[in-house]
């Protein structure tokens, strides 16, 4: 009984975002920066807090889900959509992360936006961000909490407009800080991208209520054996279409160019948004979607095949990158791949485990990635000042995130170098680490299910770690290559202990589901049907540590040995020649979709508007037909023919006929005596005449 | 004696007074001779009158023509005071010249 008014707490993890955001945005003006900054991140802490509750409540009772009606939204004829709340052992799961690692990232984000705020001179920006931080976790908070997929995709398009916002934070410049309109296109690109995923998930809906009439979870996974008994194509066209949305959103093949350039935001953005919550969207979608896809097995074939491929796919890109944030951005993509990969194949409790421990992680590797950029900028910004009374040569443009203008910085910024290390250690996947778990688990179900797919994600797992050492080698060892670098200074502890738990957190997450214990498949088992334990297979634990500790020795033989020179090429592009050109630049699939697509798109865009609308509909149907056919009517018809013809014609003629007959009769009165007398006398004749002779 | 003469003489000898009186009304431009000829017209009315009051034998139309000899004896008196008032005005009394009301 207690734990059911725990449960009606759960409209509030929503709420107290909102309430949060209402404050910074009523209040904002009369707050300063750490007020607002406070504020946001105590919105987001409660939030926490109530779904530790929510867990807690979960964790004391059946584990069941609960759900908790909040308000009736639509009525129309028979179709009645509740927002209601789901608590379940997955919801809670997810709210857990997203408000935690939110958490941490606000608080981080306190003093990362303060160099901003610094640097650009105008708190309004600050309010702004976090208006918009913690409009991002109730909107999250409602795709994850949502009972039916309508609130699924009220909460996806939410987090996707955040995630638009958010990449345009500085929308004015580009990513070096000079005016353009780069960071609004990143920004542009990623929500257009991610509406042709929408529609995707749009049409699986819409598919959805015709066949089952209920949008609810409950209602959808009760009739699903049924449908598809009668029906069979039917829930895998849903499937195939959730899918789409799922590529969209979770930055799968083919649709993930938009992740990369959504680096473009503020790097707590990157850090919770694009690598920790809402990039998992399209994993929790397919995870929560497990009575549908388990039905379909070609579905779960396709999922695993785009997640595994888009997995080797990213990490052979993220290989040839310089820009820090790129290189994680490109390793999130082919970390999201294995996650779906994993969600792809029924291994559900091992994608949604590797989905915990990766947003631990990358959300650690992107904010210490943020510290160093701030440290860089730091070191650049004091050597401005020193050139002041100096030379003034130093050249304009300095790309703070650029790793050939880093190196040696750990000795500069040591809290952050240990904690990337950690952070790195967990994404390469060595023991015990986070990442070595949760990836074991995948590779270990690919394994025995879906061989294609473990290969792929084990040259995709090789190619992790041998990244992750080449960024490590290059960022933090050898020599500074810049005279920012040698400058650089460690960041406030407002930045640095966020990272310390996140480090902390990327330690101990694996023991969320240790092998033996599953812990996390006995908690998520009672919402997902049939998860079975995975069992520890010691052949591929030790096959993926022996890889990633080859690609790391590699890794060090080629930058960690001899440490890359100011203005050295990269050793790989001699070892691989135009092979690593094709990573460097991302296999030309931007320029290749701005041919196929974009130029396409533009070329039937000017075709629409000067054939179509200009010439078509302005010169011919408005200006031609319309507008002289009117004319023609007014002027020819109207003016000329029968205003100025006909009724013209009707009152002049009644005025010459009035004339004629005035002037005719004025001669009668000559003013002569005689003559009327004479015209008296007719009259009489007349009348008489006509009495007598009648 | 009565029976002698038939009434359409009478009749007859009033039409064609009748018509010279309204011939000299149209024809001549002396107000005097015009007044004239209305008593003319008048006094051949009053014969066609009395012949009619005698040939039926009744009074009506006697009386009638006494009706009229006053009448016409207070025109001539009216008449004659407008043909001074016109003399004196236009130091004339040609009627065509009296074409327009004004003065």
């Amino acid at each position: 009984m207690e734990s059911s008014g725990l449960f009606s707490l759960v409209p509030l993890i929503v709420f107290l975002p909102v309430a949060g955001l209402l404050i910074n945005i009523i209040f904002g003006g009369w707050m300063n920066e750490k007020a607002i900054g406070a504020v946001a991140s105590a919105a987001s802490g409660l939030a926490f807090v109530v779904a530790a509750l929510l867990g807690v409540a979960l964790w004391t009772g059946s584990g069941e889900a609960v759900v908790v009606p909040f308000a009736d939204w639509i009525h129309i004829g028979d179709l009645n959509v509740a927002w209601n709340f789901r608590v379940d052992t997955l919801s809670v799961l997810m709210m857990l992360v997203v408000s935690g690692v939110g958490t941490l990232i606000h608080i981080y984000a306190i003093g990362y936006m303060h160099e901003d705020v610094r640097f650009k001179n105008d708190i309004g920006r600050y309010r702004r961000f976090f208006v918009f931080m913690n409009l991002f976790i109730a909107m999250m908070m409602i795709l994850v909490s949502g009972d039916s997929y309508l609130m699924l995709f009220v909460g996806w398009e939410g987090v996707g407009l955040c995630s638009f916002l958010l990449i345009g934070f500085w929308y004015d410049m580009d990513t070096l800080g000079r005016p353009s309109f780069a960071n609004s296109n990143a920004a542009r690109k990623a929500f257009i991208t991610n509406r042709i995923g929408d529609l995707g998930f749009l049409i699986a809906g819409i598919t959805m209520f015709w066949w089952f009439k209920d949008l609810s979870f409950a209602g959808v996974f009760t009739q699903a054996e049924h449908i598809a008994s009668i029906a069979p194509g039917v829930i895998l066209f849903i499937t195939l279409f959730l899918l789409v949305g799922v590529a969209g959103k979770s930055a799968q093949l083919p649709l993930y160019v938009w992740l990369p350039d959504a680096m473009a935001g503020p790097t707590p953005v990157s850090a919770l948004i694009h690598a920790a919550t809402m990039v998992t969207a399209g994993v929790y979608l397919v995870a929560r979607s497990a009575p549908l896809y388990t039905l379909v097995p070609q579905a779960q074939t396709t999922v695993a095949l785009v997640g595994g491929i888009t997995a080797l796919f990213a990490a052979t890109i993220a290989v040839g990158q310089y820009d820090i944030k790129k290189v994680l951005a490109y390793s999130t993509i082919s970390q999201l791949g294995f996650m779906v990969a994993a969600v792809g194949m029924g291994a559900f409790v091992a994608g949604m485990f590797h989905l915990v421990t990766h947003a631990f992680f990358k959300a650690l590797l992107f904010l210490s990635a943020g510290s160093v950029i701030l440290g860089l900028e730091r070191g650049h910004h004091h050597l401005a000042h020193h050139d002041e009374h100096g030379s003034s040569s130093h050249e304009d443009v300095f790309d703070p995130s650029d790793m050939r203008n880093m190196g040696g910085l750990r000795k500069q910024m040591p809290v952050t170098f240990w904690v990337y290390l950690i952070g790195a250690l967990a994404l390469a996947g060595i023991f015990p680490l986070a990442g070595f778990w949760s990836k074991d688990e995948i590779l270990a179900d690919a394994f025995h299910k879906f061989p294609t797919v473990y290969w792929l994600l084990t040259v995709a797992a090789f190619l992790t770690a041998f990244y992750m050492g080449r960024q490590v080698w290059m960022v933090f060892f050898g020599k500074p290559r810049h005279a920012a670098a040698a400058h650089a200074e460690e960041s406030p502890k407002v930045i640095t202990i966020p990272l310390m738990i996140l480090a902390a957190l990327a330690v101990l997450g694996g023991s969320l589901n240790l092998p033996g214990v599953h812990s996390l498949t006995l908690w998520l088992e009672h919402t997902i049907a049939g998860v079975e334990a995975g069992e520890f297979n010691f052949l591929v634990a030790g096959l993926s540590t022996v890889l990633a500790l080859t690609a790391i020795a590699l890794s060090w033989v080629l930058y960690g040995r001899k440490p890359l020179a100011e203005g050295q090429k990269d050793p790989l592009k001699k070892l691989l020649g135009p092979i690593f050109t094709v990573f460097e630049r991302k296999y030309w699939v931007d320029e290749a979709y701005w041919a196929v697509f974009v130029n396409r798109y533009v070329d039937i865009a000017r075709f629409l508007a000067d054939v179509i609308d200009g010439r078509f509909w302005h010169d011919f149907v408005h200006e031609k037909v319309i507008a002289g056919t009117y004319n023609w009517l007014s002027r020819t018809v109207l003016d000329l023919r029968v205003d100025q013809q006909f009724i013209d014609a009707i009152a002049n003629g009644l005025g010459e006929l009035t004339k004629r007959i005035s002037s005719d009769l004025r001669r009668l009165q000559n003013g002569f005596v005689r003559s009327y007398a004479l015209a008296v006398l007719a009259g009489v004749v007349v009348i008489l005449g006509y009495l007598i002779l009648k | 004696m009565a029976q002698t003469i038939p009434l359409s003489y009478y009749l007859a000898i009033s039409a064609v007074l009748f018509a010279m009186g309204a011939l000299g009304v149209l024809i001549r431009r002396n107000p005097l001779i015009i007044f004239m000829s209305v008593e003319l017209m008048l006094n051949a009315a009053n014969l066609a009158f009395v012949a009619f009051a005698r040939s039926f034998g009744v009074l009506t139309g006697q009386i009638f023509v006494f009706f009229v000899m006053t009448v016409s004896a207070a025109e001539v008196a009216v008449g004659l005071a407008l043909i001074i008032i016109i003399f004196r005005n236009k130091h004339s009394i040609d009627v065509d010249l009296m074409n327009s009301l004004k003065g």
